[in-house]
């Protein structure tokens, strides 16, 4: 009997003592989170968003943003970045990541945002010139040093025998531009006929070896820890690789026919409205359109939408027949749709063995 | 993993019988101990570090000074700092609830002590997700008091938490069962209150297994990557722990700089084992 009420006495002093300890931990963060809301009121923080290949890019343009606007209006400010694979990102903005902006591989993971809990408008691909893409980009094969399996095009990478890298279409944006880019050189070649098409494709993907979740982790994969004959990448991926990791030991392959890969940019309205970050969101990705953003586009293997800097840059850029998803594929809501939705034509040609 | 405590080392029967064996059989299974041991602990170990000093030291102080890499250090500081004292009393508490006692339910307790160990740390995280996030239970409310949990400190504290609830209860409830609690009985027939009894006899008895338990909770809580990738949002300088930073700079091609930062943990997990190994040591002088 005394042993119980002794003990209880004690169990008490511990939840009590335990309560207390979270209650200070809770307190203390949320504390923390007020204060950076109201105390600054001065410098300012934003938040983007961006799928895998963008870092380098960004902490350039970053930099000078910073300083253009510090010039501009006398405000300190300073953008915190995030990155994964397109599909995650947009899922985290959608579970409460913060972000001010989001800049990812496709329209489609924008669209899904736009979706969920009206944090962007739905109009929101007018809002900005050029279908709110301030830059492009392509997607080309990445191969090791002296094309040992003789890749020229996509049809080389259906053939027995070749190692394909490329991530998986259902979390990667790249993906399913590299996806769909297969799709586009077999329509051509079979005419649009469907049942052809998809052996194709199956084909190919029946070749890849790993299936990692982002373009970041399969350019890992193929470059650094030496898996696979061929990467489809996105093509400043490609460059990028090729610059950090050795001229001599990859070739950059440009296949007979790509697709127009549009990563687009949005401001997320019901975060900035809360933070009350509109103008200079609204002002960070205006100044990609810019000359001087521009230009840190391509110096970064992203293609620009401005001709002269396209021109400056010509050499680097390589002329491609390329598709759009807009006339090709009907947009992104019905390419996601019919390629890959659970159902879709994906789910169809891929059986991992 | 945790679960097992230190005791008394083979007895020497065992070791009679092994100096029986044929000379080959001893030869061929130490080497094959040792060889495993070589490919798989030590040769990694090496490699981290071979690969952080690869450019030399000052690339390596460079990368480990970095603003990002300090903030990463500082959090996971943060972490451990609260998520360890926490679970060490919570797990004191649960071990003393459920060896003194009895009571109905208590192996399903014990089983829910143990949840933890059996779920992947994935979804450990996106369980918070559901929970905090925007769609989740309490979603709406937080974002109208602007209360941010998931995606920010809060959250990798609770998913730190989460995983590494049952190290120090685990350590000690098989512990205190053996010891029983005839020790207390005699303190409190003694006229002994509760706290005095705890602090003077139970606290004595548990506290080498109960340091024991924190050293281990403190090593997943620094080293857990799952769970807090899941709840992080990966936000650079301000929610990557050090984990989440070396993946980021693997991922930048800053591979030095990734191993050096992995280098740390490193040497912060040989610390972590040099303090066990002394414990086992303390403990089985004791036991």
């Amino acid at each position: 009997m005394q042993k119980k009420k002794t003990a209880s006495k004690f169990l008490v002093a511990i939840t009590a003592t335990a309560a207390i300890l979270a209650g200070c931990g809770s307190e203390e963060s949320s504390g923390s989170g007020e204060t950076d809301s109201t105390a600054e009121k001065e410098p300012v923080e934003i938040l983007n968003v961006s799928y895998d290949p963008t870092r380098e890019l960004y902490e350039e343009f970053n930099k000078e943003f910073a300083t253009h606007w510090k010039e501009e209006t006398g405000q300190e400010v300073t953008i915190q970045q995030s990155h994964g694979g397109s599909g995650k990102q947009g899922r985290a903005v959608i579970d409460g990541l913060e972000a001010d902006v989001v800049t990812l591989a496709l329209a489609g993971d924008i669209d899904e945002v736009a979706a969920n809990r009206n944090l962007i408008a739905e109009d929101w691909q007018t809002r900005l010139e050029d279908n709110s893409t301030p830059y492009t980009s392509t997607i080309v094969f990445l191969v090791r040093k002296d094309n040992p399996k003789g890749i020229k095009d996509w049809n080389d990478l259906a053939k027995e025998g070749v190692s394909v890298i490329t991530p998986n279409p259902k979390t990667s944006g790249g993906a399913r531009w590299n996806y769909l880019a297969a799709w586009a050189y077999a329509d051509q070649q079979f005419n649009g006929d469907e049942a052809k098409i998809k052996e194709f494709v199956g084909n190919i993907y029946k070749n890849v070896e790993v299936l990692d979740t982002g373009a970041r982790g399969s350019t890992t994969t193929f470059v650094e820890r030496g898996i696979g004959d061929v990467l489809i990448a996105w093509e400043n991926e490609a460059f990028l690789s090729l610059n950090e990791l050795g001229k001599d030991e990859f070739e950059i392959v440009v296949p007979s026919i790509s697709i127009l890969a549009e990563p687009p940019v949005a401001v997320v309205d019901k975060n900035v409205e809360k933070k009350g970050t509109e103008e200079v969101a609204q002002a960070y990705l205006e100044y990609l359109y810019t000359e001087k953003g521009q230009e840190i586009a391509a110096k970064n293997y992203y293609r620009p939408r401005n001709e002269e800097v396209l021109k400056k840059y010509a050499d680097q850029f390589p002329d491609i027949n390329l598709v759009t998803i807009d006339d090709d594929f009907g947009g992104w809501k019905k390419a996601q749709e019919t390629h890959f939705n659970d159902g879709g034509t994906f789910d169809e040609i891929y059986q991992p063995q | 993993m945790a679960g097992h405590i230190p005791m008394q080392h083979g007895s020497k029967n065992t070791g009679k019988r092994t100096a029986e064996e044929p000379l080959w059989i001893r030869v061929l299974l130490i080497a094959l101990a040792l060889g495993f041991l070589l490919i798989f602990l030590v040769l990694p170990l090496i490699a981290i570090f071979i690969k952080a000093f690869e450019q030399g030291a000052s690339v390596y102080f460079a990368s480990i000074t970095d603003p990002d890499a300090l903030s990463a250090i500082k959090l996971t500081l943060i972490v451990v700092l609260l998520t360890v004292p926490l679970n060490a009393i919570f797990g004191v508490a649960a071990a003393w609830t459920v060896t003194k006692f009895d009571f109905k339910g208590k192996s399903l307790l014990i089983t829910i002590i143990d949840l933890p160990f059996a779920i992947s740390p994935v979804i450990a995280g996106l369980v918070f997700v559901l929970l905090f996030s925007a769609h989740g239970l309490f979603g709406e409310f937080l974002f109208e008091q602007d209360i941010k949990i998931i995606f920010a400190v809060p959250g990798i504290v609770l998913a730190t938490l989460f995983v590494t609830f049952p190290f120090v209860a685990r350590e000690l409830i098989p512990l205190m069962q053996a010891q029983g609690s005839a020790e207390e009985e005699a303190s409190l027939t003694l006229g002994a209150g509760g706290f005095k009894t705890f602090l003077l006899v139970t606290l004595p008895n548990i506290k080498w297994g109960l340091l024991y338990g924190v050293i281990l909770c403190n090593a997943r809580a620094v080293g857990e990557f799952g769970a807090v990738s899941v709840v992080s949002g990966h936000i650079r300088g301000l929610t990557n722990t050090m984990p989440l930073h070396i993946e980021i700079l693997y991922n930048e091609y800053q591979f030095s700089a990734s191993f050096a930062v992995a280098s740390l943990m490193s040497i912060l997990a040989i610390v972590t084992l040099v303090l066990k190994n002394f414990i086992e040591w303390k403990t089985s002088q004791h036991g």
